[in-house]
């Protein structure tokens, strides 16, 4: 199993080189796992996989129902809720069916409930149904005043994108691929020309922050920078504007005021602000959509807290007298295409997996299938194939008992017992285990994510730092002199 | 099957507020009394308050002759060891997660899972400050974020590195211990920003910060966006005249905007004071769930350890009364406060009660001012109070002499400043 984070890179060259270990890159990582034959590498630029868009979403696992039906989109968002809702029961990836409402706030959005159904329909989702106000009120007693009625989709469910985007990229490790962390890929040769010419060795040449990596495919994975390393290769074919989405996370005290996933009716102006509960047991309020020139803009803002305060009160109004527990954005990799761009380039062996907009969560096992299928296409021999041993992760969900709650695991080990962050009832057990995982956190933050470890609503007062020196003493005996360096600049 | 154990009082947190019933009911013989505490160590907060700041206030635990002002850690031991000598079980690193009957807790620790079902239940859960998120202060997400909690289990118990330029959000007298703390971590400080028009701490404290240490004090100032990726490279902030800067940092403390920790209560259903936050009580410190108590913190968020300590040992009585057969419960009307004034504590009150009231003021009051007492038109009480002691940072206490006069079937209690 190999995990890198400095250091030389391997100079032997891959057969193919996935660039970017978000949820796509990830999943795509352990498709080609599958094939035993295929020597993989998975390069990322940040030093933990699902650290962009993958990290910062509504984790909502889509039925499609509002797909723009015939669209590459469509079909994988379909595809990838199908396969992903029987991978994370394999898994252990938390999932809660809750279904979702689509409420109407007024009779032009409630006229537009039967049109939807319709659409839902031609996108292969025939469980839907329109409920009146009797209902929608029986089914949610704490929305605000004022609702017509509603559009029932019960086939969506609420998801953990952390341990989805892990569990895929534990499974790729596991099963061969070797996963390049720090690592990011700044320009893109090919040698050996045009593949074909020179009886089909012709290797991409990827300079990287760690110096060269070799491969003979090429998967751009790279999420918000797909355009930029598609340029590398010679394509405009797109341009990637991010659309930030601001979330607000409320206390665990929420929970209880909503039950489905309150969606608007989508608008020309987007899909508009949703309230949901999350695997975690709280409430999500969000998200924003605001078209920026800046890549780097994950940060919230005054404006879009307010905006979304203010659709809150109106939807769930009691949600705002509870406390907030965090705030964040995403980015969503918008393009000027209605669809995804997933595009095969057979003279370069290479595969362009870009603007993976607001869906690429649910559609992910979907996309890895359709992009290993466009590399076969392309002249890649994957050899046979194996099923993997299916990965068991640590539950971060609420719906299945936590290691606190299970008496089995705590009289077996007692460290399952100590818990050391109190908000979210996370044992020392449990950190102790993801900092010796396949792939561990290399940083506090990074533990969060595999624990949920300080994420809770005193964010660090009681637990902040007896979890960084858990985590500081994880990473001072697997890499001394790197952590040396993070406290000297710390 | 979960084990069911009894006791005779369960105390949920050994702060200082839980060690001091505690150690009262096991030096009078209530029977077995059991204090759970979630952390390794007993103590509360002031474990990991290295300063001074808790006054003399263990004199009646260490003899006649005041000691030297206790720091932290010193008092969390002496509370400790106090209710341990009394004969109390103080158990660490158990959690008590939720309620598991009317008077009893289910329990988890290393031992496994244990139910503890009591005559008495003592919530002592404690507060503790608002995070950034809470706040809702926009910006990006960078580590070096700390409240002054964190900052100070980070210092002063793991001895953890914490940046070079710190900038301090509040300048309350918890932006003090922040200040100190930082100083012990060699990290500068940048400046104290405040909304408010002048610090609201001591003023001998303020001086001394900008004075002797030449740290500048932004009044009038909030902070708008946190700057920087991975780490801060500084705040935005901004001046109620308008004016914005950068104060460049890499290190941000959030200290004060403290909060209680109700959990136990809200998840028991017991009424919790709308100002307060935390569990609503009677002048003997009873919520409203027969057997079930609530001490410190958690009912104001915060004051004094010595205040803690004083509502344990008040509660213990009561407890004790309990466990003889008293009856009647909760007691009394509910007091409410009129703006400026924020909370009051007990939320409700009984011709009999001999526990100070503790209030806050939202804003500073100017001139002679005094507190009205009425209930159904009739003035019931008026107490001048000292010019300049009307301001937020500090506690307004009311001492019970007029309680008599409370009309236990009347209306509520008023009270404001005039
Ligand atoms: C607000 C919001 C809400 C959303 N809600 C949902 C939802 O409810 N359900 C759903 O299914 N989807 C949702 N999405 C969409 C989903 O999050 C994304 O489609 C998905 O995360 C995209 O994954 P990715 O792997 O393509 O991109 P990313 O997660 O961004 O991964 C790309 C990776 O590539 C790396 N990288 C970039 N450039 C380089 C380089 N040059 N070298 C090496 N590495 C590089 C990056 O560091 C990053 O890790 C939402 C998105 C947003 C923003
Ligand atoms: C940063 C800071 C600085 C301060 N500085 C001073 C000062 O200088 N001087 C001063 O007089 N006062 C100071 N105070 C206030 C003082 O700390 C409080 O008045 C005092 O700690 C209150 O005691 P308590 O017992 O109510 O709560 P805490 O001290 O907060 O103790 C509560 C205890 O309950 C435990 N607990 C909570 N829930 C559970 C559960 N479910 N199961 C088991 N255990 C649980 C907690 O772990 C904790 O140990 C400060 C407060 C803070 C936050």
């Amino acid at each position: 199993m190999t995990v890198t984070a400095r250091g030389p890179l391997p100079r032997a060259p891959y057969d193919v080189a996935v660039v970017g270990a978000g949820v796509v890159g990830c999943a795509v990582a352990r498709e080609l796992a599958r094939h035993p034959d295929l020597r993989v590498a998975l390069v990322e630029a940040t030093d933990d996989v699902g650290q962009g868009t993958s990290k910062a979403n509504t984790a909502i696992l889509h039925t499609g129902f509002d797909a723009a039906p015939g669209s590459l989109e469509a079909r994988l968002v379909r595809e990838g809720a199908r396969r992903l809702a029987v991978y994370a029961a394999e898994s252990g990836i938390p999932v809660e069916p809750v279904g979702a409402l689509l409420v109407a706030w007024n009779e032009e959005q409630r006229a537009a409930l039967p049109r939807l159904a319709k659409k839902a329909g031609r996108n292969g989702c025939h469980d839907t149904r329109l409920i009146g106000p009797g209902e929608l009120y029986a089914r949610e007693p704490h929305l605000g005043p004022g609702a017509l009625g509603a559009l029932h989709v019960p086939g969506e469910s609420i998801v953990c994108p952390w341990t989805t985007t892990l569990a895929y990229a534990t499974q790729a490790v596991r099963n061969g691929v070797d996963l390049h962390l720090d690592c990011r890929v700044t320009r893109v040769r090919r040698h050996g020309g045009e593949r074909g010419e020179h009886g089909g060795q012709g290797e991409h040449v990827l300079g990287t922050t760690r110096g060269e990596l070799r491969a003979r495919f090429l998967v751009n994975a790279a999420g918000l920078h797909a355009d930029t390393l598609d340029r590398e290769l010679g394509h405009r074919d797109f341009t990637v504007t991010p659309r930030r989405g601001q979330l607000i996370v409320f206390d665990k005290f929420a929970r209880d005021l909503v039950r489905h996933i309150l969606l608007p009716v989508p608008t020309a102006l987007g899909k508009g602000v949703l309230v949901a509960p999350t695997v975690y047991g709280n409430v999500l309020l969000g998200p924003t959509a605001e078209d920026l020139p800046d890549k780097r803009a994950t940060g919230s803002s005054a404006e879009g807290l307010a905006l979304l305060r203010a659709q809150g009160r109106r939807i769930l109004p009691a949600l705002l007298q509870e406390e907030v527990t965090a705030v964040y954005a995403g980015l969503r990799a918008a393009t000027e295409h209605d669809d995804y761009r997933v595009t095969a380039h057979p003279g370069q062996a290479y595969v362009t997996v870009g603007g993976i907009r607001s869906t690429g969560l649910t559609a992910s096992l979907a996309l890895a299938a359709h992009v290993t299928g466009l590399l076969a296409e392309i002249g890649l021999e994957p050899g046979p194939v194996r099923e993997v041993e299916p990965v068991r992760m640590p539950n971060l969900g609420e719906a299945f008992p936590r290691p606190h709650q299970r008496p089995d695991l705590i009289a077996a080990d007692p460290e399952y017992g100590t818990l050391v962050c109190h908000c979210e009832r996370v044992s020392r057990g449990e950190i102790r285990d993801a900092l010796a995982a396949t792939i561990p956190p290399r940083s506090p933050d990074g533990l969060r994510r595999r624990t949920r470890a300080r994420a809770g609503r005193c964010q660090g007062f009681h637990c902040g730092a007896a979890v960084r020196a858990l985590f500081e003493e994880a990473a001072a005996s697997r890499e001394p002199a790197n952590v040396h360096r993070r406290e000297a600049t710390a | 099957m979960t084990a069911v154990r009894d006791v005779d009082v369960l105390v949920v947190g050994a702060g200082p507020a839980g060690l001091a019933a505690a150690a009262r009911l096991a030096a009078a013989g209530a029977g077995r009394i059991e204090v759970l505490e979630r952390e390794r160590r007993a103590g509360g907060v002031p474990r990991h308050c290295a300063h001074g700041g808790f006054g003399t206030l263990a004199r009646p635990l260490t003899g006649p002759t005041p000691a030297r002002p206790l720091t932290g850690p010193a008092l969390a031991r002496l509370l400790t060891d106090a209710a341990v000598r009394a004969g109390a079980a103080v158990r660490t690193g158990v959690t008590a997660l939720d309620w598991a009957g009317p008077l009893a807790l289910a329990t988890v620790g290393p031992h496994g899972h244990e139910t503890l079902r009591a005559r008495a239940v003592v919530l002592a859960t404690g507060a503790r400050e608002r995070p950034r998120a809470a706040r809702l202060v926009p910006g990006t997400r960078p580590a070096g974020v700390y409240t002054t909690g964190e900052l100070q289990q980070a210092v002063h118990l793991y001895r953890q590195p914490v940046g070079a330029r710190a900038v301090v959000v509040g300048a309350e007298d918890v932006a003090h211990a922040a200040v100190e703390t930082l100083r012990a971590a060699g990290t500068d400080v940048v400046a104290l920003v405040t909304d408010r028009p002048r610090a609201p701490m001591a003023p001998l404290r303020a001086a001394d910060a900008r004075l002797r240490r030449g740290i500048p004090l932004l009044t009038r100032t909030t902070v708008t966006e946190l700057l920087g990726h991975g780490r801060p490279t500084g705040v935005r902030v901004r001046r109620d005249d308008g004016r914005t800067a950068v104060l460049p940092c890499d290190t941000v403390v959030f200290t004060g905007d403290f909060v209680p920790e109700p959990e136990l209560a809200r998840r028991g259903g017991i009424a919790l004071d709308a100002a307060t936050r935390g569990p609503a009580v009677d002048g003997r410190l009873r919520t409203s769930r027969p057997g079930v108590f609530a001490v410190g913190s958690v009912l104001h968020a915060v004051e004094s350890a010595a205040t803690a300590v004083r509502e344990g040992a008040h509660a213990a009585a009561a407890v004790r009364d309990l466990l003889a057969g008293a009856a009647g419960w909760p007691d009394g009307v509910p007091v409410t406060v009129e703006p400026p004034l924020r909370r009051i504590t007990p939320n409700r009150v009984a011709p009999g009660d001999t526990l100070p009231h503790l209030l806050r003021t939202a804003s500073p009051v100017t001139g002679r001012a005094a507190l009205h007492i009425a209930q159904d038109g009739r003035l019931l009480h008026r107490r001048r109070l000292r010019p300049g002691t009307a301001v937020p940072h500090r506690t307004l206490r009311l001492p019970a002499d007029w309680t008599a006069r409370v009309d236990p079937r009347g209306g509520p209690v008023r009270v404001w400043l005039a």
